[in-house]
């Protein structure tokens, strides 16, 4: 990785000329800046980086980035980076999803992505709306909530992004929040360093057809008894409360005193981390940001690549020698 | 004892049936004949008939397998209408198959197995073999199980595994009558067994049991012979559609000298393409089994999208998962590979069963204008090579092409003449390296002119960074474009851009020179098509083939071929869909014929509709 040490990219490389068309005040719009500055840091060539989308407002993203991107279809970004990260380990993948992409239509390959442990950075923008498509409920509205297709209520139980991730056998799995640059960038650089996939949950504010879905955790003056930042080594509290593991209990409770228990992403049952993520619901009430969980397992791409490149390395010839010999294995016969 | 003196008598051609319950061994036993006919140097066409189900209850019509074999002194082109030999291990094996026997016939039963409660299975109150119901046919009663089980009785194997070489004795026996040469038999036997030398020893003694069998008992007083068939000199070997498309696919890769990424979802009777390339790789060959069809597509794209040579195998029911896929790439201009192994549909159909009933999907089964290039081979053997063909195209058009095989072809067999590598098309098509203005940028749909492909920029290349996407593009630039002048440009640009793929004439077949009546075809009808042709020939009538490979675009001479005839006839496995589309493409008052029965047209079936044509018009 010589080359990269004699990178100076800047935030400004990363910028596309395409003119970036979200609604003014997007949430969408701060991800981007948190990721054209964050990019340099990778020290990663701009070709050897690739965003791949699916269809919505966030799936948008790749147009505004100067790598290589596909927007696709969707629901099928997790599946279309497979192929791309398995065939290609050189190459640095990111999909950019939302939660109507990500969680409704491509529910299937995005937990297939997470069980195969693919070499993927997967960023899930849920604003809790389908944006693009003007204002329906998506599968992370909280439930009966009233909207263009749901106007007296919408009857369906929310997914837990985070939950749902965890259950698929993701090991890693953070959530952040678009306003808050500095943590964005430190979830999007600890999702970077993990090999295999790493899913992100972005709280992202659609202006237009959801304001202030977030404002809880957002606003100066309720945040503090609200947000909890997740650090590894560190006790986990919320205001002046403690997260607690209660004794004969399977869950994790926050409460007044007792003992904070203390964050480890690294737990290699996945119990803990799904514990926090069930710390918070549609309420937001008591919500964590940060690093859930961070372990290591082989990955998908790893593993088929290392069968190919075992046989390739006991593959004795040419390749067109040993295509001969295939075409002519089995019982042959020969007509003079 | 010294044998009796058998006659030998001459044969030009015979068609042998193995029926059995799914559980005896029946596709193995077939297999293991052809190869011994193979080895003979008759030509061969060969058709399993699997059961729907996977265990259907022992001794029921449903379970019932069969392979058949047409074999012949000289080049056939079907696994034959209706057998010559039906060899019966059970009394459903024979209910199941005796419709298709022609009276004359020879039928070698298995009397063990005809036992109350299994002719009670299948609905006979009395035994068949009792009532005369069979006799205008041959029969042949031989206790199969009891023989083989009397010459393995100093053999130390268990009677269970005593009973199931009673398929060996029955190879045996057959392999006598038809003078078959076995070295290749007992081969496969040590093979097989290699692990357990006393299954090795029982087998080849029940496949000498049984060939001595024929040789000693009165029962079989006739012996056969079956010259060689005179067959273009070089090197053969037996193969089946998917295996032989599945090497096709390899050497596409090999010779493109780009990794091979197949995604795939098990189903019939496309699996096996998917195994097959499984074991291959050492070739640089990656077999994904996604989460479903949709994954398995994009998959297979974003390798593409990569740099590799992206494949998806599949049948009906996913190739109608894919659309929107395959849609995406024809928006990209990316080379895509996409295997339909057409079943008997709609829906979940027939999965086992045969149909041609995908053209329409494989033409227009797409939103929006999104044309492609289809293919369709022709033969089990013919499958290697439309898959190079296929994936010709994909690479050098930058298109998703569909090649359209089918049930038939896939799971039938022929002699194959081995290709040599170096003969095999050079596939290799360039990356982008560079900027392709004059001003040093990139556009990634500024086209080559001759090709009228964009450039495959692979994600790696310095300098070419570039986004695609489904969105509408500008031309040259590739940038979101919703300018109505713009659209029309780029839908009738991808249309043209396929319409411009240089395909191969299609040639005509007509020895006479002289017939006033085409019969034209696609895909594997092409067997049974052209054994019809030929009869009618034999009898003196003329009659003129042409056969498609390609079936989007076609090719350039077809409309001027068509209209050299006063009539056209098209035979499909459907209700009319290639005659649609030379109807509505040429305005031929094409006339069709179809059939969709989940089974391939018979010759005879052929032969007597064209017959009609060209006496009556
Ligand atoms: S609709 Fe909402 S999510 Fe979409 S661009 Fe506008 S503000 Fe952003």
């Amino acid at each position: 990785m010589a080359e990269t040490v004699a990178l100076q990219l800047t935030a400004k490389d990363f910028k596309s000329d395409q003119e970036v068309r979200w609604c003014p005040g997007c949430g969408d719009y701060s991800i981007l800046a948190a990721m054209q500055r964050f990019m340099p840091e990778l020290g990663i060539p701009r070709e050897k980086i690739v965003f791949v989308s699916g269809i919505g407002c966030s799936s948008r993203f790749p147009y505004y980035m100067n790598t290589y991107g596909m927007h696709s279809i969707h629901g099928r970004a997790p599946a279309i980076a497979t192929g791309l990260s398995t065939s290609r380990p050189d190459l640095n993948v990111w999909v950019v999803t939302g939660d109507g992409d990500a969680l409704s239509i491509g529910g299937n390959h995005l937990i297939h992505a997470l069980r195969r442990n693919v070499n993927l950075k997967i960023l899930l923008f849920n604003n809790r709306i389908y944006g693009l498509t003007k204002g329906q409920y998506s599968p992370t509205s909280e439930l009966g909530k009233i909207t263009k297709s749901t106007p007296t209520g919408s009857a369906d139980t929310p997914f837990n992004p985070l939950s749902l991730a965890l259950g698929a056998e993701a090991t890693f799995v953070a959530r952040t929040i678009d306003s808050d640059a500095k943590h964005l960038q430190s979830v999007l650089r600890a999702a970077a360093e993990h090999r295999g996939s790493a899913f992100v949950e972005i709280y992202q504010n659609c202006n237009i057809f959801n304001d202030g879905a977030f404002d809880l955790i957002k606003d100066p003056s309720t945040r503090e008894a609200h947000l909890i930042r997740l650090e590894q080594g560190q006790p986990i509290t919320v205001g002046n409360l403690n997260v607690v593991h209660p004794e004969g209990s399977f869950g994790l409770k926050v409460q007044e005193g007792g003992t904070p228990i203390v964050h480890d992403a690294t737990v290699d049952d996945p119990a803990y981390a799904f514990a926090l993520s069930r710390l918070s619901g549609s309420d937001l009430n008591t919500t964590p940001i940060g690093v859930f969980r961070n372990v290591q397992r082989p990955s998908y791409d790893e593993i088929v690549r290392k069968q190919v490149l075992d046989a390739q390395a006991q593959a004795t010839g040419a390749p067109e020698e040993m295509l001969g010999d295939l075409l002519n294995s089995g019982d042959t016969w020969t007509i003079l | 004892m010294a044998a009796p003196a058998k006659r030998v008598e001459q044969l030009d051609r015979v068609v042998i049936r193995f029926a059995g319950d799914s559980g005896d061994g029946m596709q193995l036993t077939g297999d293991r004949f052809t190869s011994e006919t193979a080895q003979l140097g008759n030509d061969i066409s060969t058709l399993p008939n699997f059961p729907a189900e996977i265990r259907a209850p022992a001794g029921t019509l449903p379970g019932v397998s069969s392979f058949q074999v047409h074999f012949a002194d000289y080049d056939i082109l079907t696994p034959g209408d209706a057998p010559n030999v039906l060899v019966a291990m059970n009394p459903a094996a024979l209910k199941a198959n005796l419709a298709d026997l022609p009276a004359g016939a020879d039928i070698i039963v298995n009397t063990d197995e005809f036992t109350r409660r299994n002719l009670t299975k299948v609905g006979y109150t009395v035994s068949p073999l009792e009532d005369g119901s069979l006799d205008e046919f041959a029969v042949h009663p031989v206790a199969l199980t009891s023989l083989t089980l009397g010459a393995l009785a100093e053999s130390g194997v268990s009677k269970k595994d005593g009973e199931r070489a009673k398929n060996m004795f029955a190879l045996g026996l057959l392999s006598w009558m038809y003078s078959r040469p076995y070295e290749s038999t007992l081969r496969f036997l040590e093979r097989k067994f290699a692990k357990r030398p006393d299954l090795v020893a029982a087998n080849k003694e029940a496949f000498r049991a049984g060939w001595n069998y024929g040789e000693t008992t009165e029962a079989f007083s006739v012996r056969y012979e079956i010259k060689p068939a005179k067959m273009l000199p070089g090197t053969y070997r037996n193969i089946t559609g998917n295996q032989a498309l599945a090497l096709g696919l390899v050497a596409a890769a090999v010779r493109s000298k780009l990794p091979l990424f197949l995604g795939a979802y098990p189903i019939t009777p496309a699996s096996d393409i998917l195994h097959e390339l499984s074991k291959h790789k050492r070739f640089g060959v990656t077999t994904m089994q996604a989460e479903d069809e949709i994954a398995a597509i994009g998959a297979a794209l974003g390798a593409a999208y990569g740099g590799a040579l992206g494949v998806t195998t599949t049948s009906g029911p996913g190739v109608a998962l894919k659309g929107e896929t395959i849609s995406l790439a024809i928006a990209l201009e990316l080379p895509l590979v996409v295997v339909d192994v057409q079943r008997a549909g709609p829906s979940t159909g027939m999965p086992t069963k045969t149909e041609q009933a995908d053209l329409n999907m494989a033409l227009f089964g797409r939103h929006g204008e999104a044309p492609l290039a289809v293919i369709a081979p022709k033969s089990p053997s013919d499958c290697f090579h439309a898959a190079l063909e296929a994936a010709r195209i994909a690479l050098t058009y930058r298109t998703p092409v569909i090649l359209l095989s089918d049930n038939y072809v896939a799971n039938g067999s022929e002699p194959w003449l081995l290709p040599s590598v170096d003969e095999l098309p050079d596939l290799r098509v360039p990356f982008a390296t560079e900027a392709n203005t004059e001003d040093g940028r990139f556009l990634p749909y500024l086209r080559d002119p001759e090709t009228m492909a964009r450039p495959w920029a692979v994600p790696g290349t310095p300098g070419l960074e570039h986004r695609i996407g489904g969105l509408e593009k500008a031309d040259k630039t590739g940038d979101i474009s919703y300018d109505p002048a713009n659209h029309e440009f780029m839908v009738r640009t991808r249309q043209a851009r396929i319409d411009a793929i240089p395909v191969p004439d299609v040639d005509v077949e007509d020895p006479s020179e002289a017939a006033s009546v085409l019969v034209l075809g696609w895909g594997s009808t092409y067997g049974p098509i052209g054994a019809a042709c030929r009869s009618l020939r034999q009898r003196g009538l003329t009659i003129a083939q042409a056969h498609l490979r390609h079936l989007s675009p076609l090719p350039a001479n077809l409309g001027e071929v068509l209209a050299g005839y006063d009539k056209v006839v098209i035979p499909e496995m459907n209700l009319g869909q290639l005659a649609a589309v030379i109807r509505s493409r040429y305005l031929v008052d094409a006339v069709p014929f179809n059939q969709v029965s989940g089974l391939p047209f018979t010759a005879a079936t052929l032969e007597s509709m064209l017959e009609d044509v060209v006496k009556n018009g």
